[in-house]
């Protein structure tokens, strides 16, 4: 792997993580005093001077910012306003339920919708084709909370199967799961068949075709792992409508995870919590990314040997 | 062999046609979603407030309900067919007001930043990255927590959705654009800058910069009941489709109409404009295809 190439993109995502920071600060110095939001008006002048010696809002803005970003490296971000409670343990005791139904769903949306997508490509214009890709737009179409709404109407209310909320067995997790996935198997289906339809036209495949491998071979082992490489970059950006749609799906089944978290703490103006998640959010999607282009980088020799040359 | 042959001439026969049959409905769904939206005052059959507490719940029409609400009415005897109207109307508004501040802006800093070159540049396109790199729902949310809810902000903040898309495609034409021949001419005959980018780069880079505005509009439909849905954007007594549905969930087992009636309204809306987006993609621009 070159090494100067993975410099820059970590220096890149260390400089993206650093910007939403100081976003963060500036929107909240822009949404008012702190300290008036905390004692109220009515207060006496000496306990706001108190509190903004406390805090360190006395001091110039740049040792403000200084100070902000020390506390973040050391990792205190301040306490939820609703239980006094260290925000980063209230967020990370929320990470895990996330998680489950996070990789539940992203294996869901790849196993069914890469499958869907070859099928799709090695039967191009045929019904089947038309008809998993009207599934795929279909998919991907469908909101979260509506499709959420939907399952709960049929597998709650009229089959009674499934538990509408909470969480605790493998019921639970049916409906979520089913909601976050079929956006994210929807965009994948469609990707997949023209990344294949791409590759299928190569003309190393003709040369396959001619000296007689055969056609499982030549899908399985010529084809596949090259419609692999650009499948594997929008992998990167599905994690971002992953978190984006677990937000949702995890308020429409009440799950206990970040998004909901989120949604609760916007909703009380909890800003130590939801700062905290940004931050979460934002290193988590740029880690993600680098690792998306360190797979690429394994997987596609070419991109390994002039990743700087295509970055520039 | 045969099959890939047959199925070539049956895309270039629709081509030929100008469009599919599907696109052409979905045109129609669209235009009736804009009269609909236009029209609210005129097609609504009460205002959206109007309240009658002894019709409570009643299911639509077809279902056995009263034969004055079509499609039901919701927990305060209120019409949801009229609350229907009013919701497209209103969650159509935002979003054309969203996505033209979006595009508007983005395009301006593409502009800009292929003007200016250096630190501008350089800031812009960091922004730009650091937009993409964060869900914009998590963005939305967190700016609705620090400055709290109003209608404003809400607005800003479906402009701010996707303007990041129009700042690197303009930013990136606009850069290939000036150094073709016709842009070196019409500069070196002392044409200014405005004009340069006003009069001749603009008009020739507008086919791709509304190609992406229909495509981003489904987005910001999407984020706009998204958000009120969760209960953090439009708030009551005004209404949209997402909050109508959000306020729909907590009646799914006594009235399942006033959720899945906004509902399949936003599907079949983003779907149709989707549709129409990748068709006029393709039809315009088609080295753009499969981006």
């Amino acid at each position: 792997m070159n090494t100067r190439f993975l410099c820059i993109k970590l220096l890149r995502g260390i400089l993206t993580v650093l910007l939403v920071m100081t976003f963060v600060f500036i929107v909240l110095r822009l949404s008012g005093d702190p300290v008036d939001a905390l004692v109220g008006d009515e207060a006496p002048p000496d306990l706001a001077a108190y509190y903004r010696t406390l805090y360190g809002l006395d001091k110039p803005i740049w040792q403000q910012y200084l100070l902000y970003l020390r506390n973040i490296a050391s990792g205190n971000l301040g306490v939820s306003y609703s239980d006094e409670r260290d925000v980063v343990d209230v967020v990370l005791e929320r990470v895990p339920k996330t998680l489950e139904l996070g990789i539940a769903a992203f294996l869901g949306s790849l196993l069914i919708g890469i499958p869907l997508g070859v099928i799709a490509a090695l039967n191009r214009n045929t019904a089947i084709d038309r008809f998993t890709m009207g599934f795929a737009v279909l998919g991907f179409s469908l909101p979260n909370f509506f499709l959420g709404i939907l399952l709960i109407l049929a597998f709650t209310m009229q089959f009674r199967l499934l538990p509408s909320s909470g969480t605790g067995s493998w019921q639970h997790m049916v409906m979520p799961v089913i909601t976050l996935a079929t956006a994210g198997a929807g965009s994948l289906a469609r990707f997949a068949r023209s990344s294949m339809l791409e590759v299928l036209s190569k003309s190393y495949m003709r040369t396959a075709t001619a000296k007689g491998v055969p056609r499982l071979r030549r899908i399985n082992w010529h084809a596949l792992p090259n419609a692999a490489i650009p499948i594997v970059t929008i992998l990167g950006f599905r994690l971002g409508d992953l978190i984006a749609g677990s937000v949702v799906t995890e308020s429409v089944f009440a799950w206990p995870g970040v998004g909901r978290l989120l949604v609760v703490s916007v909703g009380t103006r909890d800003l130590a919590v939801v700062q905290a998640i940004l931050i979460f959010v934002a290193t988590t999607m740029v880690f993600a990314n680098l690792a998306v282009d360190l797979l690429y980088g394994w997987l596609d020799p070419r991109i390994r040997v002039s990743g700087t040359d295509k970055d520039a | 062999m045969a099959e890939v042959t047959a199925g070539r001439a049956g895309a270039a026969k629709t081509f030929k046609l100008g469009c599919p049959p599907l696109v052409l409905g979905c045109m129609a769904f669209i235009a009736l979603i804009l009269i609909v939206a236009a029209g609210a005052d005129l097609i609504a059959p009460q205002h959206y407030t109007d309240q009658s507490l002894l019709d409570r719940l009643k299911p639509p029409a077809f279902l056995g309900g009263p034969a004055r609400y079509l499609l039901g009415t919701d927990e305060l005897g209120r019409d949801v067919l009229s609350r229907l109207i009013y919701g497209i109307r209103f969650s159509l508004v935002i979003a054309i007001l969203g996505t033209t501040i979006g595009a508007v802006l983005g395009t301006f800093l593409g502009f800009l930043a292929a003007h200016a070159r250096g630190l501008v540049e350089e800031t812009i396109m960091m922004m730009v990255d650091v937009q993409a790199a964060i869900p914009f729902l998590i963005i939305a949310l967190a700016l609705l927590a620090f400055f709290g809810n109003s209608f404003t902000l809400f607005i800003i903040i479906m402009g701010l959705n996707g303007w990041e898309t129009y700042a690197r495609l303009t930013r990136g034409m606009v850069l290939s654009t000036a150094a073709q021949g016709y842009a070196v001419a019409v500069r070196s005959l002392g044409a200014k800058p405005l004009r340069l980018y006003g009069r001749h780069i603009l008009p020739n880079i507008a086919s791709a910069l509304i190609v992406q505005f229909t495509l981003n509009f489904p987005s910001t439909i999407l984020l706009e009941t998204s958000l009120s849905f969760l209960g953090l954007g439009v708030q009551p007594p005004l209404t949209s489709l997402g909050q109508m549905l959000g306020a729909g969930r907590n009646y799914l087992i006594l009235a399942w109409w006033i959720a899945v009636a906004p509902g399949v309204t936003i599907f079949l809306t983003t779907l149709s404009i989707s549709i129409v987006g990748d068709w006029l993609r393709d039809r315009l621009d088609p080295t753009l295809r499969g981006r």
